[in-house]
C-alpha cells in the first residue's frame, strides 16, 4: 500500500513464486548475495506458510490447512462456511466478528487461526438454531434488537459472554466499588457492550433484550 | 498482509533466541500487531507465538509487591482481587481502555508495547518518521488535536496510547525481560519508554529479540487512587487527557498523565507540588510543553481534570 514501494517485488516474493521453478531446474535454493534470513530459508518450503490447525467449532472438531495470515474470522467464514459471524471493520473496532473462544468473547478478526490449536470456539450458529433459539436470540427478536442485522451475531455472542463476565465478578469502568461485585444494571451493560457498534442505532432495543435475559437469569 | 512463517515458543529463553532472526516478531494477544500487519505498517516475516509460555500468573513477591506475568490478560489483571484492593489505580486504568473483547485478549506486556494511534502513523501514504525513519513527520504542521503537547521532538509528536502504562508509571512498576542471549534484566518503567528525539521508531529500551516476562509492582503505597480519562466518547476511545493519581491524607502523592506525551508523563518534582494544588503541579509538568494551536487545550484540560479529581478526593472520606 505504501506509495513508494507498491510496485516493488521483494526478494521473498520472488523466492515464493520461484519455489516450483527452483525444484524443476534443481538450481540451488539459496543463491543470494545477501546474508540468508529466515524468509530465505523457508521460501523453498511453502508448507511453512500453510500449516495445519485444529480446533473445535460449536462442539465439533475441525481441522484445516490455512495460510498463516488467515484470521480466525476468515477461517470460520471462508474455510468452514460458518457465515453467521460477520466481517465489519476487520480491525477490532466494530465487534461484528465477536465469537467466544474457551468461553470468552473476542474479536475473531484480530487473532490468527493458527493461534487456536486445541481451542473451543462458539459462534452464533452454536448458540441456538431457528427451531431452538438461545434466550438471547429470542430476546433480540422479541425486542427488535436490530434493523439491518449485520452487527447482530456479534451483539448476541458479545452479550451472552458479557453476562457471564458480570456473573463471574469482572468489574467494569462504571463499577462504583471495586471491592464488591458489579451489579447487573443498564449502566453496566451499556459500558460493557461498547465494543459492539450498531450503525442502525438499535441500541435501546438491544439493551432491552439484554436486560430481559439478565433479569430472567437473576 | 505480507506472508510469514509461524512457530509456537516453548520457553521464554527459546522465544528470545528465535527472535534473533531478522524479521521475527513475538505475538501474544495480537490485537495491536495484527491490526498493523493488515495495513502492512508491521510486516514481520516470522511470528513467534508466546501464548504457550507459562507467563500468565499474578503472584505476591517476597517484599509485599506483585509480579504480573507478561501474558496476564487485561480483563484478568483488572479483576484480580489483590489488584482491586491494593492497586485500584491499575484496575481503573485497564477498565478505561479498549473494549471487553479486546481486554479479554490484550496482554500486560503487549499493552506496554502498544504503538501510537497517530493518524499519520496509520496512513501508509503519508510520511512518518516512526513508520519509515527519515521520511518526515506529517503530523507537524498537520492535524494535531490528539497529539503530544510535551516530550515530542522535531521528528515526531505522537502520543503513547496506553492507559495501563500510565498507572504502571505512577505505581513505579519494573519490567522484567529475558534477552536473546538468555540473560535477564529489570527495567524501571520510567526508563522503559523512550522519548522520540531524532529516532522516533525506537520506542522502548528493549533490545532486538528481548522478551518481556513480567511487570512487577512494589508494595502498595495505599492512598486514594484514581484514574480519570477524558475523551471524545465516554467509552471505547483513546484519551485526550488521562490522569492517574495517588493522593494521601496529607495532600502529598503521585500523578502521571496519558494522552499528552510520547510516554506516560510523570515528573517527581511536579508532583511535589500536589499539596499546593493542580495549577502548581501542571505548571511544572508542562514547563517545556510545545503545544500547537489545535492541542494547546490539553494543558488547560489536564489542569482542570487534576483540580476536579483532587477536589473529589478531598471531599470523600
Amino acid at each position: 500500500m505504501r506509495s513508494s514501494d507498491s510496485f516493488q517485488v521483494t526478494r521473498r516474493d520472488l523466492m515464493i513464486v520461484g519455489a516450483t521453478a527452483i525444484a524443476a531446474h534443481a538450481a540451488p535454493a539459496v543463491a543470494l548475495d545477501q546474508p540468508a534470513d529466515l524468509a530465505d530459508l523457508t521460501a523453498a518450503r511453502p508448507e511453512s506458510f500453510f500449516p495445519m490447525v485444529g480446533f473445535s467449532v460449536n462442539g465439533e472438531p475441525r481441522s484445516m490447512k490455512v495460510d498463516t495470515r488467515t484470521t480466525l474470522l476468515d477461517a470460520l467464514r471462508e474455510h468452514l462456511h460458518l457465515t453467521g459471524t460477520k466481517k465489519g471493520c476487520d480491525h477490532g473496532q466494530c465487534g461484528a466478528c465477536t465469537v467466544m473462544v474457551n468461553g470468552r468473547r473476542i474479536n475473531s478478526c484480530l487473532t490468527l487461526a493458527v493461534m487456536h490449536e486445541g481451542d473451543s470456539v462458539i459462534t452464533v450458529e452454536g448458540l441456538g438454531s431457528p427451531a431452538n433459539l438461545h434466550p438471547m436470540q429470542a430476546a433480540f427478536i422479541k425486542h427488535d434488537g436490530y434493523q439491518c442485522g449485520y452487527c447482530t451475531p456479534g451483539q448476541i455472542c458479545s452479550s451472552v459472554a458479557m453476562l457471564k463476565e458480570v456473573e463471574a465478578g469482572v468489574p467494569s469502568l462504571v463499577t462504583e466499588d471495586l471491592t464488591t461485585s458489579a451489579t447487573a444494571s443498564l449502566a453496566e451493560f451499556r459500558e460493557r457492550m461498547s465494543g459492539n457498534i450498531c450503525r442502525c442505532g438499535a441500541y435501546s432495543n438491544i439493551m432491552e433484550a439484554i436486560a430481559e435475559v439478565a433479569e430472567r437469569k437473576a | 498482509m505480507r506472508p510469514f512463517t509461524y512457530e509456537r515458543a516453548s520457553t521464554p529463553r527459546a522465544a528470545a533466541m528465535a527472535a534473533r532472526m531478522s524479521g521475527a516478531k513475538f505475538i501474544a494477544g495480537g490485537t495491536n500487531l495484527l491490526d498493523l500487519m493488515k495495513l502492512e505498517i508491521e510486516a514481520p516475516t516470522h511470528l513467534i507465538d508466546v501464548n504457550g509460555l507459562a507467563l500468565d500468573r499474578i503472584e505476591a513477591t517476597e517484599d509485599g509487591g506483585l509480579k504480573i506475568g507478561a501474558l496476564v490478560r487485561n480483563t484478568d489483571l483488572a479483576a484480580d482481587p489483590t489488584v482491586r484492593k491494593d492497586y485500584p489505580l491499575l484496575s481503573r486504568a485497564l477498565l478505561a481502555g479498549a473494549s471487553g473483547q479486546l481486554r479479554n485478549k490484550a496482554t500486560t506486556a503487549g499493552n506496554l508495547l502498544q504503538r501510537t494511534r497517530c493518524a499519520y502513523f496509520y496512513d501508509p501514504n503519508m510520511p512518518c518518521n516512526k513508520r519509515q525513519p527519515g521520511s518526515g513527520c506529517s503530523a507537524i504542521g498537520g492535524y494535531t488535536r490528539s497529539l503530544a503537547v510535551v516530550g515530542g521532538s522535531e521528528a515526531c509528536i505522537a502520543t503513547h496510547p496506553s492507559d495501563m502504562a500510565v498507572a504502571m508509571r505512577a505505581l513505579d512498576a519494573k519490567v522484567e525481560t529475558v534477552q536473546s542471549d538468555g540473560s535477564e534484566r529489570v527495567i524501571p518503567i520510567a526508563e522503559f519508554h523512550r522519548l522520540p528525539g531524532d529516532t522516533p521508531h525506537i520506542e522502548t529500551a528493549l533490545e532486538p529479540g528481548e522478551l518481556i516476562t513480567a511487570a512487577v509492582l512494589p508494595k502498595s503505597i495505599g492512598g486514594k487512587q484514581v484514574y480519570h480519562k477524558v475523551r471524545d466518547r465516554w467509552s471505547y476511545a483513546f484519551a485526550l487527557v488521562s490522569l492517574g493519581l495517588i493522593v494521601h491524607r496529607d495532600g502529598t502523592g503521585r500523578v502521571a498523565l496519558g494522552g499528552v506525551a510520547p510516554k506516560p508523563w510523570r515528573d517527581e518534582t511536579a508532583e511535589a507540588e500536589l499539596p499546593r494544588g493542580a495549577k502548581a503541579v501542571t505548571a511544572k509538568l508542562f514547563a517545556r510543553a510545545k503545544p500547537t494551536e489545535e492541542n494547546a487545550f490539553k494543558i488547560q484540560l489536564a489542569e482542570r481534570t487534576l483540580g476536579a479529581v483532587l477536589a473529589d478526593a478531598r471531599a470523600e472520606p
